[in-house]
């Protein structure tokens, strides 16, 4: 039998000012999967992407991986990064491009079991479109999400939004 | 609005939480062959499955495959699009005896894929049942990821899933868990 509604929204940030990084902390640990909803530019000046950087846990070790596929309108690509310090999360516009949307779930994320599998899809229309599988070696629970600006100096952009909603199975 | 799955939960001024519901979930505590969930009640417009799963294969880059209704006849079509690290490929097949998803599971000790589906109309019997489905697993330097959709040539409304691996069974810790989603 159906156990009732869930898919909760539990924070929502959308940036006033440019700034570096968006972080959801203290995540607890009621719901199966998390998923975040992000919509927004690099203040990059340009008008191609460059890729977010983010951690779990606040964690700068060196227990990121992932496998990507891509296309941008003439190709599809795949790759990989391994043993990484953060883990990409996807694509995100720079400033005169079409704004991002990045979805990422991540699977089963409170178990102190297994390590941490994550799904993401990012899509920018007016260049590419990117879907990636990301592993976090670690058997923490997660509690803090950090998705943060491309490399360099570039911020998340004024009117940056970013939703972490709970999915929590029967 | 209803919301479904991978794509329309960006949607995020039109979500109801109320749409969105927790119908069964299964958790291994052991090794086990198949996972199924049947008596799936006919109230929502969409069904949607995430979970982790790995395999006691021995290797890695297993597919995972969805029966409907208890159906193993040749019922079945699907595709998929995949990327290993280096090259996308993507590939087809018809008359199949069930859906798939590509290279979704590892056997790695600790590291289990996601896979999140979605089941689209199931209940509508006027029409064949579609399928698609998101699946990756990484492995620190190896690894797959998926687009995949699948078709049932039936037409009857969708009461049961089963889920079996293309190699070796399940591994404790795996977990498929069933959501509904009202139209």
């Amino acid at each position: 039998m159906p156990a009732g509604a869930t898919y909760e929204p539990i924070a929502t940030t959308t940036l006033g000012s440019a700034q570096a990084s968006i972080t959801f902390s203290s995540i607890p640990n009621t719901y199966t999967d998390l998923v975040i909803v992000f919509n927004g530019n690099s203040t990059n000046s340009g008008s191609s992407t460059n890729g977010m950087r983010c951690k779990l846990n606040s964690d700068s070790s060196a227990l990121y991986s992932g496998t990507n596929m891509a296309g941008n309108g003439t190709t599809a690509t795949s790759g990989r990064y391994s043993a990484s310090t953060f883990f990409e999360g996807g694509e995100i516009s720079q400033a005169s491009g079409t704004p991002t949307l990045n979805i990422m779930q991540f699977m089963n994320y409170s178990n102190t079991t297994t390590f941490k599998s994550f799904l993401i899809r990012s899509n920018v229309a007016g260049s590419t479109v990117q879907t990636q599988v990301g592993l976090y070696r670690s058997t923490s629970a997660i509690t803090t999400i950090e998705l943060s600006r491309d490399f360099g100096t570039n911020n998340l952009a004024s009117g940056c939004t970013a939703t972490l909603y709970g999915i929590a199975a029967a | 609005m209803p919301i479904l799955g991978i794509l329309a939960s960006a949607i995020t001024n039109n979500l109801v939480a109320t749409s969105y519901e927790s119908i069964a979930t299964t958790t291994l505590g052991t090794t086990t062959a198949t996972i199924t969930f049947s008596s799936i009640p006919a109230t929502y417009k969409h069904l949607q499955v995430r979970g982790i799963i790995n395999t006691n294969a021995g290797t890695n880059n297993w597919g995972l495959r969805i029966g409907l209704n208890s159906d193993t006849g040749s019922n079945y079509t699907h595709h998929n699009l995949r990327g290993d690290g280096a090259n996308s490929n993507a590939e087809g097949y018809a008359n199949e005896s069930y859906m798939y998803l590509d290279r979704a599971a590892p056997t790695d000790a600790n590291i289990f894929g996601g896979v999140v589906i979605d089941f689209l109309d199931y209940t509508n019997t006027n029409k064949y049942t579609t399928m698609r489905g998101l699946a990756g697993q990484d492995r620190n330097g190896a690894g797959q990821i998926s687009f995949n959709s699948g078709l049932w040539m039936n037409t009857a409304a969708v009461t049961t899933l089963t889920f079996t691996l293309q190699s070796g069974s399940f591994v404790t810790y795996s977990q498929l868990a069933l959501y509904g989603i009202r139209g």
